[in-house]
């Protein structure tokens, strides 16, 4: 039998997959997108599931636009990493410090 | 009548002269600045001449009227005023009189001078400024003037701007004045204070009311420091008001007129061009003092502990500086302590309430000095600006006329009988005598009574008469041995001008570090006209002006001592108490100047001088050159000349320890400022911020990872609180 805790779980995992992933990784700005969509499929996973369980089919609409926007993000995000590729002829994580106070 | 008109342009046309001179020097060149001021200057004194003819002679009324009100500030306005009596009409002649010479003689000293409009326009400024100051009517103009000599004083000195011997003089000239000027402030401000108002007719009205012979607490005996107070005496000091304010005046009086100790700075101001010398550091800046006594008579009056203080000081002044003169080889500094010891003369006179006899020295004093710095100058000239009185000798052959004047001059001062310098310096002598035995009497009188020991004020004013009139009475010997002395070196003897070119000095009269003149090979020679003209023009009232004048100024009696008249400086100088009056009581002494001169060949004046005279013949003329040297590198003469030559080490003290002091106190306070204020204060809170900003900004890695790190941690952190606090 699955629960609501499984999800949950499932969910939880996701995320912290995601966080790690964006913390661990120092190579690749590709792979933090990629973390990035994770982590908004690990919020989905929820707003599935809570919808489900709970008989209410406004979460399951919300994924919906979660997931338009997300495609909108990524189409975003990797033209400005082409950009970013343009001028700094890198990609790599370690290298991207323009922020360093 | 005296016209205020007349006074104006008595006042302001040596002003116009200096300002065309000075600002259009280019335009009008270096003929037309000399013609300029010469006529300014000519037409005051002709001016002052006639206004001096209507006071003594018409008996005009005394002028005294606001001319102008200067600013109103609450219930006090300042006015521009003259007050124009016997007294100042006096000074106003011996003033332009003089500047009047020193213009033309300038016309010589200076002819290859290149800032030749500069000098002229300074001279005449000055002649304003000094006119302002003798004519004023109040304490506030009168101290304009006294500033404004001042200035130009300075601007004077240090005229050769480019020598860094000149600048240090005008420096010091500058500060030790601000020393002078800051007592004569005070005392102008406690005539403010106490009586209420600056004129001086108002002033001098209320000079005796009771209420000045009070005391009043110049300090309350107590530091108060950081909100804690230490009682540091156990009482209150408490000064009588009239003696404060006349001894912050008279503190004024000696800045000016160079009394010691503030006397340090009138040698040096030698450095300035000689005319100047004989005008302003001779014949009339420095007597300033003097005439500003002379005229607060009515205050100095009223305050028996001023007139002990000024007698002191002058007493010191008239003796010892006349002492340094004697070892000095500078020709113009010789005349300079002549002049600091003759103002000595003068401060007695005053210190013994004997205003007129020191005015008269005052006035005989300007001509003969005048002539005596001039006549350096002239001696200058003919030398190629060499003034060491050992590279010269013998130049009587070669100056006849600058000889026989500074002959006249010398006689003078020394107090020859017949000579002017004579008649005032006689006076001043006995006038002191008179004080002396008249203060002897007053103690005697207390002591007899019993009732208390002749201590304290009265005490303390016998000794200090009979110091006075000692140091005066020793001080003509002084004086006519110097004066001789440079008249033997620089017009007598071997002439040593040669020795210079020759490089041979081994004879010289005493002097181991001789620099080589590279003026003294040539020969020397008569000045031009413009030189020697006031040198006979001031020699003249050398000789015969305290003959004519004694009777009138001092004694009231016409030039012939034989019929009374009205006393010069009636309403000028006047006592309340005329048993006080130190000249008046010599008038029973007096039957002309004729009996005056024959009555002086018998006391001791007349005979200290001629011994002053015999000694300085006797080393420098019989002797010379060995034995001056020999005296001197004996064990006791080279001591005492060790002392001399270090003038008691007065500079030594005013340079090293005051303002040596002033600059480590400024130094201390400097590293204060700088250290601490700026280093810990500012700087070192700046510094603060940069450490905190410094550790701060490596948390500012520009890493994604670490901000979305900071982010979460700090999210789960803030989930935390929330769930633990949650309710």
């Amino acid at each position: 039998m699955i629960t609501l805790g499984h999800f949950l779980a499932l969910g939880a995992v996701l995320f912290c997959i995601a966080v790690a992933g964006i913390f661990i990784n120092r190579k690749n700005v590709i792979v933090l997108l990629m973390c990035i969509e994770l982590m908004l499929l690990s919020v989905n996973i929820n707003f599935v599931a809570f919808s489900r369980f709970l008989g209410d089919v406004s979460g399951q609409i919300f994924v919906f636009f979660i997931l338009t926007v997300a495609a909108a993000e990524a189409a975003i995000g990797l033209a400005i990493l082409v950009t970013l590729f343009r001028n700094k002829r890198t990609i790599n994580v370690a290298e991207l410090d323009s922020l360093k106070g | 009548m005296i016209s205020m008109n007349t006074l104006l342009v008595i006042a302001l046309a040596p002003l116009v002269g200096s300002i065309v001179a000075g600002f259009f020097g280019k335009q009008v060149g270096r003929a037309g600045a000399h013609w300029v001021t010469i006529l300014g200057v000519a037409v005051s004194c002709a001016l002052s001449m006639q206004v001096l003819w209507q006071l003594v002679v018409q008996q005009a009324d005394p002028f005294n009227q606001n001319v102008y009100t200067f600013f109103q500030v609450g219930g006090y306005s300042a006015h521009v005023g003259f007050m124009v009596d016997n007294l100042t009409a006096m000074m106003m002649v011996v003033v332009t009189f003089v500047s009047l010479l020193v213009h033309v003689y300038t016309i010589g000293y200076m002819a290859e001078d290149p800032a030749y409009q500069r000098f002229f326009s300074y001279i005449s400024l000055f002649t304003f400024s000094m006119l302002m100051l003798v004519m004023s009517n109040n304490f506030l103009q009168l101290f304009f003037g006294w500033e404004a000599v001042g200035l130009v004083s300075y601007l004077l000195i240090g005229f050769w701007y480019k020598r860094p011997t000149a600048i240090f003089a005008n420096l010091k000239a500058f500060l030790v004045n601000r020393v002078g000027d800051f007592g004569f402030l005070l005392g102008i401000a406690g005539v403010l204070a106490w009586i209420g108002t600056l004129d001086y007719a108002t002033a001098f009205t209320h000079a005796a009311n009771a209420e000045l012979n009070g005391t009043f607490s110049l300090w309350s005996g107590q530091i108060s420091l950081f909100g804690h107070t230490w009682q540091v005496m156990s009482s209150a000091v408490e000064v009588q008001i009239i003696s404060f304010i006349c001894i912050c005046l008279f503190i004024g009086a000696m800045g000016k007129s160079a009394q010691v100790p503030l006397h340090v700075w009138l040698p040096d101001s030698m450095e300035g061009p000689t005319p100047i010398s004989a005008l302003i550091h001779a014949a009339t800046m420095v007597t300033a003092g003097i005439f500003m006594v002379a005229r607060m008579s009515p205050l100095f009056e009223q305050s028996e502990a001023a007139l002990g203080f000024v007698l002191f000081i002058g007493a010191t002044t008239a003796l010892f500086t006349g002492l340094i003169g004697i070892v000095q080889n500078d020709i113009k500094r010789v005349v300079a302590y002549s002049t600091l010891s003759q103002l000595g003369y003068m401060t007695v006179a005053l210190g013994v309430s004997a205003y007129s006899a020191a005015v008269f020295h005052l006035m005989t004093h300007a001509f003969f000095k005048a002539l005596l710095f001039l006549a350096a100058g002239s001696v200058i000239i003919g030398m190629h600006h060499e003034q060491d009185m050992r590279k010269m000798g013998g130049l009587r052959k070669y100056m006849p006329i600058t000889w026989i004047t500074s002959l006249v001059g010398t006689l003078a001062l020394v107090g020859t009988p017949f000579f002017s310098g004579f008649y005032s310096k006689d006076t001043i002598i006995e006038a002191a005598e008179h004080h002396k035995e008249q203060a002897a009497e007053a103690a005697h009188k207390l002591a007899e009574m019993g009732a208390m020991a002749p201590e304290g004020i009265h005490g303390a004013s016998s000794w200090i008469a009979t110091y006075g009139y000692w140091a005066v009475l020793l001080g003509v010997f002084v004086t006519s041995f110097y004066s001789f002395r440079l008249l033997y070196l620089t017009f007598h003897g071997k002439e040593r001008f040669r020795d210079a070119r020759a490089g041979d000095h081994g004879h010289d009269d005493a002097h181991a570090h001789d620099d080589h003149g590279h003026h003294g090979a040539h020969e020397p020679h008569e000045s031009p006209w413009v030189v020697t003209v006031p040198l006979i023009l001031l020699a003249i009232p050398s000789i015969a002006i305290g003959f004519f004048t004694i009777g009138p100024m001092l004694f009231g009696t016409d030039w012939s001592g034989h019929h009374e008249q009205l006393p010069f400086f009636l309403g000028a100088i006047d006592f309340i108490n005329p048993g006080r009056d130190s000249v008046m009581a010599l008038k029973e002494g007096f039957h002309g100047p004729v009996a005056f001169a024959l009555h002086g060949l018998k006391a001791w004046p007349f005979w200290l001088a001629l011994a002053g005279f015999v000694a300085a013949t006797v080393l420098y003329i019989v002797l010379s050159p060995e034995w001056p040297a020999r005296m001197r590198n004996s064990r006791v003469g080279a001591f005492l000349a060790n002392i001399l030559d270090k003038k008691y080490w007065m500079d030594t003290i005013w340079i090293g320890g005051l303002a040596g002091g002033g600059l480590a106190l400024g130094d201390v306070s400097r590293k204060i400022d700088s250290k601490i204020i700026d280093g810990v204060a500012v700087n070192g809170s700046a510094r603060l911020v940069d450490l905190a900003a410094n550790l701060l900004r490596r948390t500012q890695s520009g890493f994604l990872y670490h901000y979305a790190f900071a982010m979460i941690i700090g999210l789960i952190a803030l989930l935390a609180v929330l769930m633990r606090f949650w309710q």
